[in-house]
């Protein structure tokens, strides 16, 4: 089975902050990582493999230096990365971001199966894999806790409802998203890291992939950010004092307009 | 307009195959534009014999742009039952229709939902268009985003809300993206800026560290996704009219590729957080899954649900969906009660908007603290039971 995985390098949210003064987001000394769910979608992607056979490649869209997310992809257990790189990308929403996901995936050619973390932690928007299954016209399910069952024409699946999951049977090829449950993911083994340093990542600029102007980037995004701003503060806490009776009686008073 | 030059087309058909939207046809030999063409242009590039241009593109995307009105809101259903977003979409729906002086309208997919079409009309919506069929009983991505994409095509409305549930964050991306229409996810804010009618759309962004306002200037409909739990619910009015429409639905818009199997309704989780006005959370302090007996009574006894950090999720001593944080889920309760958990910015990002907070920590120093309205300090094994007590006690008298 050939599957695809969309992984997404991202800043670690805990380090991210509107820089008062320039009202910007003041991303330095900010590390980049790996979205959490895509490690859970590549992680399943390498088991699947390891049971049927194939090849996994990991994609993403974003600057050169993301190239890094790829290689810690191939140390974990990815064939091949390719990353979609390229100026004109920059300021897409999710609309232009599946558009050029979908002219890369037509690049690499045949799969069986492309998988995404259910979001990525910077937006939280969960809407590219949906877009991409449907730019691609493929069958899709969001939000996937367990694979039951694959085989190389159909997969069936576990996916999480707000009230329990339901167990669903796609025709491949089809796309999934994932979240944190379906797995443990595993940490990149010596062999793996050496295969990732020296393995070579494709790099496709929009030309390469033959992205239009007028569907990429900014140009291409039809959600156009006009405001960015800090949330408000909460206002004052207030720490109780006193034996735990004590301060129970004072919450209770606090707290009496939701009892 | 899309102009199709009658003596340069060779009708080869290569726009209609390239056309996302199906909204190109050859018909003898020539070819032909449907009202669902959205001047995308994909076709006038394609095109070898220069047969298509699009004719003042600049001007008729804004005139199209007026060819879109009325508000709507995506009524979502599970097990015939009308999910609470519904009612909260209902509640700003109206707000904004009233606004911008035109129809609320309300799609309501499902089966045997029928008699619920009369809630939706007393919670304000003008208009419910009806969607109710055996194979809309199950949630498939396929069919409801083409039910709902026709639709859409058919009455253009200027507006589409639906909830950021596990439904409406799986099928509206779906929908947006082959209408080309801006999306907005998780929505916590939404207003009409008054000098041109755009929708302003508020969501948090990096965790809720910083809030961003979107809007869709050239694309209609301009549609967002809303965070449960946020927008108060409609006022319900017995005597507010409202007409109930018929979808027709025909065999190919409900054929699916995807086989429902089973579902699967979780003992004691048929509650959705997200959709709760308290919640008692517990995290690492809690100890065990018997531990979490403290949080269920404390839950029962304010008719809230229990959350959980990721900590209390990994140990096993509660399941996943009642995960809060950035690898869970995010809330937005009135009241969040959260006991034993330290407050890594992984678990506040996911609760921070809450209204009211209440921290029980034995130290003092725990982050959680920084996130409260209110804390405790102390021994949650003799607090939480305390203050389960006390509630008693107080609703008792």
């Amino acid at each position: 089975m050939d599957i695809i995985v969309c992984v997404k390098q991202v800043p670690d949210a805990k380090d991210v902050r509107l820089d008062p003064e320039t009202n910007t987001l003041a991303r330095e000394g900010v590390e980049a990582i790996m979205n959490p769910f895509d490690r859970h979608a590549l992680e399943e992607a390498v088991s699947l493999k390891e049971q049927l056979g194939g090849k996994v490649t990991v994609l993403s869209m974003g600057p050169p230096q993301a190239e890094a997310v790829l290689r810690e992809a191939i140390s974990c257990g990815a064939d091949a990365g390719v990353l979609v790189s390229d100026r004109a990308f920059a300021g897409a929403d999710t609309w232009a971001t599946s558009y050029t996901l979908a002219k890369a995936v037509e690049t690499i050619g045949d799969f069986d199966l492309i998988l995404c973390g259910k979001q990525a932690i910077d937006g939280d928007t969960a809407q590219v894999g949906p877009g991409l299954a449907a730019r691609m016209d493929l069958p899709y399910v969001t939000c996937v806790q367990k694979t039951r069952e694959a085989t190389d024409t159909g997969i069936q699946v576990e996916r999480m409802m707000d009230d329990g999951y339901d167990v669903l049977l796609l025709p491949l090829p089809a796309l999934l998203t994932v979240v944190k449950d379906i797995n443990e993911p595993r940490v990149p083994s010596l062999k793996g890291k050496m295969k990732a340093k020296k393995a070579k990542i494709t790099v496709l600029s929009a030309a390469d992939i033959g992205a239009e102007e007028q569907y990429i980037g900014l140009a291409g995004s039809p959600t156009q950010v006009v405001n960015v701003f800090s949330p408000e503060p909460r206002g004052d806490r207030q720490v109780f004092t006193g034996t735990a009776e004590e301060q129970v009686d004072q919450l209770v008073d606090q707290i009496k307009g939701y009892l | 307009m899309l102009i199709v030059d009658a003596d340069k087309c060779i009708g080869c058909g290569v726009c209609e195959e390239n056309c996302a939207f199906a909204a190109i046809t050859v018909v003898d030999g020539l070819a032909v534009v449907a009202d669902t063409c959205t001047l995308c242009g994909s076709c006038v590039d394609e095109c070898e014999v220069e047969a298509l241009h699009i004719e003042g593109a600049e001007k008729k995307i804004q005139a199209d742009l007026s060819a879109w009105s009325g508000i709507w809101i995506f009524a979502e259903s599970r097990h015939g039952v009308i999910a609470p977003v519904a009612f909260e979409l209902l509640g700003i729906g109206r707000k904004l229709a009233d606004q911008r002086g035109v129809q609320l309208t309300a799609v309501l997919f499902g089966s045997g939902v029928r008699d619920s079409a009369a809630d939706l009309i007393a919670s304000g919506a003008d208009k419910v268009l009806l969607a109710d069929h055996p194979e809309l009983l199950q949630y498939r991505e396929d069919v409801f985003g083409r039910v709902l994409e026709q639709l859409i095509r058919e009455h253009k409305p200027e507006v589409v809300l639906a909830g950021a549930t596990a439904i409406g964050r799986s099928v509206i991306p779906q929908v947006a993206t082959v209408l080309g229409a801006g999306l907005t996810a998780d929505c916590t804010g939404l207003a009409i800026r008054e000098e041109d009618g755009m929708l302003l759309q508020t969501r948090p962004a990096f965790g809720g560290n910083i809030m961003a306002t979107i809007e869709c200037p050239h694309s209609r409909p301009q549609m967002a996704t809303v965070r449960p739990n946020v927008m108060a619910p409609a006022e319900i009015d017995p005597d507010h009219r409202g007409e109930v429409i018929e979808v027709e639905l025909t065999d190919d818009l409900l054929a699916s590729r995807v086989e429902v199997l089973e579902t699967v309704i979780s003992e004691g989780e048929q509650v959705n957080i997200q959709e709760i006005e308290v919640l008692i959370a517990g995290g690492r302090g809690v100890e065990s899954e018997k531990g979490f007996d403290l949080i269920w009574e404390l839950a029962a006894e304010l008719n809230g649900a229990v959350a959980a950090s990721r900590a209390a999720v990994d140990a096993g001593w509660i399941s996943y969906p009642h995960q809060v944080g950035q690898t869970g889920k995010t809330v937005c309760p009135k009241l969040y009660i959260a006991c034993g958990i330290s407050g890594a910015i992984q678990h506040a990002v996911g609760m921070q908007s809450a209204e009211t907070v209440v921290a029980i920590n034995r130290d003092a120093n725990a982050s959680i603290f920084d996130f409260a309205t209110y804390g405790l300090v102390g021994d949650l094994f003799e607090i939480v039971p305390l203050l389960t007590k006390k509630i008693q006690e107080q609703r008792g008298s």
